[in-house]
């Protein structure tokens, strides 16, 4: 049993309340209109672009191929990671800190899924594979940017205080401790938010389009709290060794605040 | 005369190469005009801006030593104090309750909001935080500017008594040429990234 089918003209009613929206939003110069309507081009694109991607994939369910999938999310999700930054790492840096952390923390809590729990006949079937890496890089890439993100701002700002922590003989990781607390914090929050509302003000997607594909609400149920459960590891600690890493690399090795390592 | 500071050959951004060696209880007071690199020569001896050339604390070399240790011990004041806990207390683990007798406070100041205090009263608290590490060298960047001359002297007689009894050598960047008579075993005067003796 599937889902009811949804036809193009289904798609184009639901369109119009978009393009609705946008006339408004140019009528009463709200300026978003031109981005919203983008943003619209560009979920129907990508997606169309996926679904094409993934029924070649399905057909062709090799791991090379499964693989290389993966790896194209990753370097997009690092992409995404850096460009929300506002003070990046200059150089190799900048993208790397962020994809480097996502890459352990989102591909271990994957393998460890698919090869332990989930177990699908091979193991890397993409059905499982991709979505659950999917869900997994998405969360983790927001919790690393908005760590990144806070770290980098905070010591910008910070940075006499910083250096007035290292004047009284502070190590480098005495004097940004606080801020590095700060920013794993920020980059938690969203899924400790996601957990805790969960089911009571929201239904999460997955759980929601496997009860729409006529799957028995226990069973989606499951599935979508051991996806919580795995996005909550995942997030944690690619946001941990994000926020790690750039922290180490904020200072050099005399314990100097090194800002210059900043765009 | 056994060195407690050397410095050699000390090069950084727009200052040196410039060579000076502090003696144990020794205060070295410089002036100069703003942009001469004072504060910059403060803060590469302080470790805190990446340098070239040799710095010695009691023939132990900088490099030699883990960063935060060196500071601990070669420690900087800078011109602005800056605070980062609610309450001045936040900031000490342990002080010297007669020097911050001497600085004109009561053992009630860790109590006391950082917002209500006056950059004065701050500076001072701020001279008191950095004594808690018992540094061998004080670096002051203009450490009075702030103060009226009640309190001047109170900061002044801090030192006196620091240098008299545990041998601090202090290099004191101050524009008040009355106060470098009062305070300086010699006196140098920088300019252009350079030192010289003043004369």
């Amino acid at each position: 049993m599937g889902a009811i089918a949804l036809s193009a003209w289904d798609l184009a009613l639901a369109s119009t309340l978009v393009l609705l929206l946008a006339f408004i939003s140019w009528r009463m110069r709200f300026g978003i209109g031109r981005q919203l309507l983008i943003s619209a081009l560009r979920t129907t694109l990508q997606l169309l672009l996926i679904g094409v991607i993934l029924k070649v994939l399905f057909d062709n369910a090799t791991l090379l191929w499964v693989a290389l999938l993966a790896t194209l999310m990753l370097l997009i999700a690092g992409r995404e990671v850096m460009a929300r930054q506002e003070r990046r790492f200059a150089g190799w840096w900048g993208y790397g800190a962020g994809t480097l952390s996502m890459f352990v923390s989102s591909f271990a809590v994957t393998l460890l899924a698919l090869a332990v729990l989930i177990q699908p006949d091979p193991w890397y079937l993409p059905q499982y594979a991709i979505p659950l890496l999917g869900m997994l890089l998405g969360n983790t890439m927001n919790g690393i940017s908005l760590g990144l993100d806070r770290l980098t701002g905070s010591a910008w700002q910070q940075r006499q205080i910083i250096e007035a922590r290292l004047m009284l003989g502070q190590s480098a990781a005495q004097a940004i401790t606080d801020i590095r607390r700060e920013s794993i914090r920020v980059g938690l929050v969203p899924i400790v938010n996601a957990m805790a509302a969960a089911g009571v003000i929201s239904l999460p997607g997955m759980m929601t389009g496997q009860i729409l594909a006529g799957a028995p609400p226990l069973e989606a149920v499951k599935y979508q709290i051991l996806i919580m459960f795995l996005i909550a590891a995942g997030t944690g600690f690619g946001t941990l060794g994000a926020v790690w890493l750039g922290a180490r690399r904020l200072f050099d090795e005399r314990e100097r605040l090194r800002l210059d390592r900043l765009k | 005369m056994t060195a407690r500071l050397t410095i050699k050959q000390l090069r950084t951004l727009h200052v040196g190469p410039l060579d000076l060696q502090l003696a144990a209880g020794e205060c070295v007071v410089i002036a100069g005009p703003s942009g001469a690199g004072k504060t910059l020569l403060l803060r590469a001896i302080a470790d805190l801006d990446a340098h070239d050339g040799e710095l010695l604390l009691d023939g132990e070399s900088c490099a030699a030593m883990k960063a935060h240790q060196w500071r601990q011990r070669v420690a900087l004041l800078p011109a602005e104090s800056q605070w980062w806990g609610e309450r001045i207390g936040l900031h000490f683990e342990d002080y010297d309750a007669k020097l911050l007798e001497m600085l004109g406070f009561g053992p009630e100041v860790m109590g006391w909001e950082v917002a209500h205090c006056s950059t004065g009263e701050r500076q001072r608290l701020a001279l008191l935080r950095l004594l808690q590490n018992g540094p061998s060298v004080l670096l002051l960047d203009e450490p009075t500017a702030s103060l009226d001359a009640a309190n001047v002297a109170r900061v002044e007689a801090v030192i006196e008594r620091l240098r008299g009894e545990r041998g601090v050598a202090v290099l004191w960047v101050s524009h008040d040429t009355a106060q470098a008579e009062r305070i300086a075993s010699r006196r140098l005067q920088m300019a252009a990234g350079r030192l010289q003796e003043a004369g």
